[in-house]
């Protein structure tokens, strides 16, 4: 009869409030402010896009899932505030390995990502994500596929100012505006709270040598494109 | 007369093939469906790091017992799905075939991230560049790895394909590749140089 004992760990447990399951299609684990989901590209206050079609994300993705070709704006149209803009945007959600690289190496802070991972695909061609559904809407937030799992709160924080290596993430700027206004949620207040070991090693001046301290008071310019 | 203006042949015709969209037999369909749905047992075949985020679904925080499939099969002749959670090479590509054609009918794929969908960043010549280039694939999950939620986001959508798609037929058969093994041809000569 030694073979109940093993029930009883079973039966002990039957009636305890403790649980660790989370029961995902009814709900969700907590996630961390900074994960990698799905990329969104963001536009400026005036609804204008941020991507110019650089393509320096396309070259730094280190799975090549990224398609870029830019085009001269319409001078009587222009879809972003620049000289070119980016007219064909696509991303190859099976190369994309979620590293972030692209949005580092963003000149514009153009394209972001989002904390939402639960999607699948059932063919190939689904999972070639194309600026239509890229591009966020007109309130800012990323557009809400039907094969996707958007809860609350995901499609928040999805702008520049979170990424890692944002000038935001260095002591030497705090407080200091490096982002530009941002659909739907304006400009953003800068991060506080850093130690400031850093912040005694680099004179004031070397910040206008580099080019981050040269933002006005405003934060952005007179068009509400400002940025590096 | 009335078996003549049938579309299709009876049971003695065409098998099971004939039970598609019958009157008397559609309750039955969905009862067939429902059952597949929520007894699908996935097989072992976990070949990179994305093994981990597979076994840590069926661990007790994501807890893949919900749905029916916590326990992943040894063996290929008791498991009807195969989940590929990680990179294919070239050398393991046979043996996965292998196995998917062990596996009993009806079965399902997922290819579980992005280097068993396409190669994902491993764009050489080692690595299959899609598994479904080997086996037809119904679901992709994309990530690297995938989370649980989006394996479980995926199993959930092969769900709903079990629940609304055929119930004898397969969609398709991926590239039409086939891998043929040589079969024993008596004992082959051996020269020694000396003809």
């Amino acid at each position: 009869m030694g073979y109940l004992g093993g029930f009883l760990v079973s039966l002990r447990q039957i009636g305890r409030k403790q649980r660790v399951t989370t029961q995902y299609p009814q709900e969700k684990a907590p996630k961390p402010v900074r994960v990698h989901g799905r990329h969104v590209l963001n536009r400026y206050e005036d609804g204008m896009e941020k991507c110019i079609g650089c393509e320096l994300c396309a070259g730094v993705c280190p799975a090549r899932c990224i398609y870029v070709r830019g085009a001269d704006n319409p001078p009587d149209d222009p879809v972003s505030p620049g000289e070119r803009y980016g007219f064909i945007y696509e991303i190859n959600y099976l190369r994309c390995i979620h590293c972030d690289l692209c949005v580092e190496a963003c000149p514009t802070e153009a394209i972001t990502e989002s904390k939402m991972f639960e999607f699948s695909f059932t063919n190939r061609a689904d999972a070639i994500y194309t600026k239509a559904e890229l591009v966020v809407g007109d309130d800012g937030m990323p557009q809400k596929l039907p094969w996707e799992d958007w809860r609350p709160g995901e499609d928040e924080m999805t702008s520049a100012w979170m990424r890692a290596t944002a000038p935001s993430g260095d002591a030497r700027f705090e407080g200091v505006v490096g982002w530009s206004g941002e659909l739907g949620y304006g400009v953003r207040a800068p991060e506080a709270g850093q130690d400031g070991k850093d912040a005694v090693a680099t004179p004031p001046a070397m910040l206008d040598d580099h080019g981050h301290g040269d933002h006005d008071e405003h934060g952005h310019d007179e068009h509400g494109h400002g940025g590096h | 007369m009335a078996r003549e203006s049938r579309p299709s042949g009876g049971l003695l015709e065409s098998g099971l093939e004939g039970l598609n969209h019958n009157f008397l037999t559609g309750t039955l369909e969905e009862l067939v469906k429902w059952a597949r749905k929520h007894s699908v047992m996935p097989a072992t075949f976990g070949l990179a790091c994305c093994a981990l985020e597979m076994m840590a679904t069926g661990g007790p925080h994501y807890d893949l017992a919900r749905y029916g499939m916590e326990v992943f099969r040894a063996s290929p002749r008791q498991a009807d799905l195969m989940i590929v959670a990680g990179r294919v090479s070239q050398k393991m590509a046979p043996v996965l075939r292998q196995v998917y054609d062990q596996m009993m009918e009806p079965k399902w794929v997922i290819s579980m991230g992005v280097c068993a969908s396409s190669g994902g960043m491993f764009n050489n010549y080692a690595i299959v560049q899609g598994v479904d280039q080997i086996v037809p694939v119904d679901v992709y999950a994309p990530g690297c790895p995938p989370t649980p939620e989006t394996l479980m986001h995926s199993i959930l959508t092969l769900h709903h394909q079990i629940a609304t798609g055929h119930l004898t037929r397969r969609p398709g058969e991926g590239a039409g590749i086939v891998i043929e093994q040589a079969g024993p041809s008596g004992p082959v000569p051996v020269s020694l140089g000396r003809s």
